[in-house]
């Protein structure tokens, strides 16, 4: 059972779906308890930075999410928003707080490209991964700009390159949307979900 | 590097794709759901579903298709079509829209972009423009073309930017139909005026067209008859595409 964390703020029904199509039940949860126990966690998360930190908070999840992440050996999966969120900060809302995992900063595209970035590009995996090079789409205007210490991570160039995907044991993160990247998005949840380990 | 986007255009009334699908190997060319998966499969990398009917009890009818689509569909589903509140748009996210796109209501109301954009993200706001060229300006028309609105398009477009959205669904009032090509000059315009990516609408019939859109700052194309008319597939235009020097999704 794979249990999606329900923000509230997030729009789920696409990731819904692709897990619906890989034949993969799953479960909305609010619950401290199932995101610590469950074999598989998902924080997805499209909106506001500010928003899903508070949404967290507010539903006494912080802690959870932490421990789970920290301890590795528990599929999680960070979509897009639910990525910039294991860092401290973000240049989007600068008073709101991370989970701090990573101790770095979510920054926004530079000047001399389209924000946000919609469509799709290419993520090449810099170190062994959970999946091969492909096609993803995106929807963001930050992003995470190096690679965290600790973590394999793959590269995409938007006015420069950026960190589109972190790896750590068996946590995932991407900023492509990998239910809306097509077969090769499946592929990717299908690794995750079949618990590569990195 | 961001690839250039085709995006077939479904027109929906009562749960039935309309406007002339002329698909061989279908069972049912008029099914949103078969027709969306169809282009899906020849490599499409975005859908809009466009809601073409006026009753509150044909919208609840769309709903039901956007959930059916939704679920065999694994690339971005924008829809538009009568879009009047923050409480409208909600509603079609929870269906299973990734975008909404809105376009009079906008102009009636500016606000609802800056709400849409709070609420969902701006990543899901899409404000569409319908224009037509009136002396030296592009003039926003809404009500489907039928209302002629004081308000230049390419002003409208930098001030939708201001407020929130995200993406610029552009089209041609005077192109729509008429296969004669995008309107670049608008396109031009529009796209210098405002650094949001921009989808270029009405008036494709051939891919030399869509190189021209790209070429004039189009980050996406729309397109429908080309594709309904089974006259190529989205496969055989990104070929051209690419062979034409345009970096398009090649692997689906």
């Amino acid at each position: 059972m794979i249990q999606i964390i329900n923000t509230g703020v997030a729009n789920i029904r696409s990731l819904q779906a692709a897990f619906d199509r890989l034949d993969c039940t799953w479960n909305l949860t609010v619950s401290p308890e199932e995101i610590a126990t469950a074999s598989h966690v998902v924080l997805p998360g499209v909106g506001a930075f500010a928003a899903a930190a508070e949404a967290i908070d507010q539903l006494g999840l912080r802690k959870a999410i932490i421990d789970r992440i920290n301890h590795r050996e528990s599929a999680t999966l960070c979509i897009c928003l639910g990525m910039q969120l294991l860092c401290e900060s973000s240049e989007e809302s600068q008073s709101a707080k991370g989970l701090g995992i990573i101790p770095m900063a979510i920054t926004r595209f530079g000047d001399g490209v389209k924000i946000p970035q919609l469509g799709w590009n290419e993520v090449r995996p810099l170190d062994n991964g959970p999946y091969d090079a492909g096609e993803a789409y995106f929807a963001n205007s930050y992003r995470l700009e190096t690679a965290p210490d600790g973590w394999g991570a793959a590269e995409t160039d938007y006015g420069g390159t950026f960190i589109s995907s972190i790896w750590r044991g068996r946590t995932l993160a991407c900023q492509f949307h990998p239910e809306l990247s097509g077969t090769w998005g499946e592929s990717v949840l299908t690794q995750w979900i079949e618990g590569i380990t990195c | 590097m961001l690839k250039s986007r085709i995006i077939p255009c479904l027109d929906v009334n009562e749960g039935r794709v309309v406007k002339g699908v002329k698909f061989q190997n279908l069972r049912d060319a008029g099914d949103p759901v078969e027709l969306s998966f169809h282009y899906q499969d020849q490599g499409a990398d975005e859908l809009v579903l466009l809601d073409v009917t006026a009753t509150r009890q044909e919208r609840i009818a769309m709903l039901e298709t956007i959930e059916r689509v939704r679920q065999r569909l694994s690339i971005p589903l924008t829809v538009g079509g009568g879009i009047g509140s923050i409480e409208d748009a909600g509603r079609l996210l929870n269906a299973g829209a990734d975008k909404v796109s809105i376009n009079s209501a906008a102009v009636r109301n500016p606000d609802l972009i800056a709400a849409m954009s709070a609420r969902f993200g701006a990543q899901c706001t899409v404000v569409a423009i319908d224009a037509k060229k009136q002396g030296e300006i592009f003039q926003v028309l809404t009500r489907s073309g039928t209302t002629a609105e004081a308000i230049d398009a390419v002003a409208w477009a930098a001030r939708a930017e201001s407020l929130g959205a995200g993406e610029i669904l552009l089209t041609s009032f005077d192109r729509d139909g008429t296969r004669s090509g995008y309107d670049l000059p608008m396109l031009s315009a529009v796209t210098d005026a405002c650094s949001l990516p921009v989808i270029a609408s009405g008036g494709a019939d051939s891919v030399a067209h869509m190189v021209e859109a790209f070429q004039h700052g189009a980050h996406a194309v729309l397109a429908a008859s080309i594709f309904h008319d089974a006259n190529m597939t989205v496969g055989e235009v990104k070929q051209q595409l690419t062979a034409a020097g345009i970096q398009v999704r090649n692997e689906w």
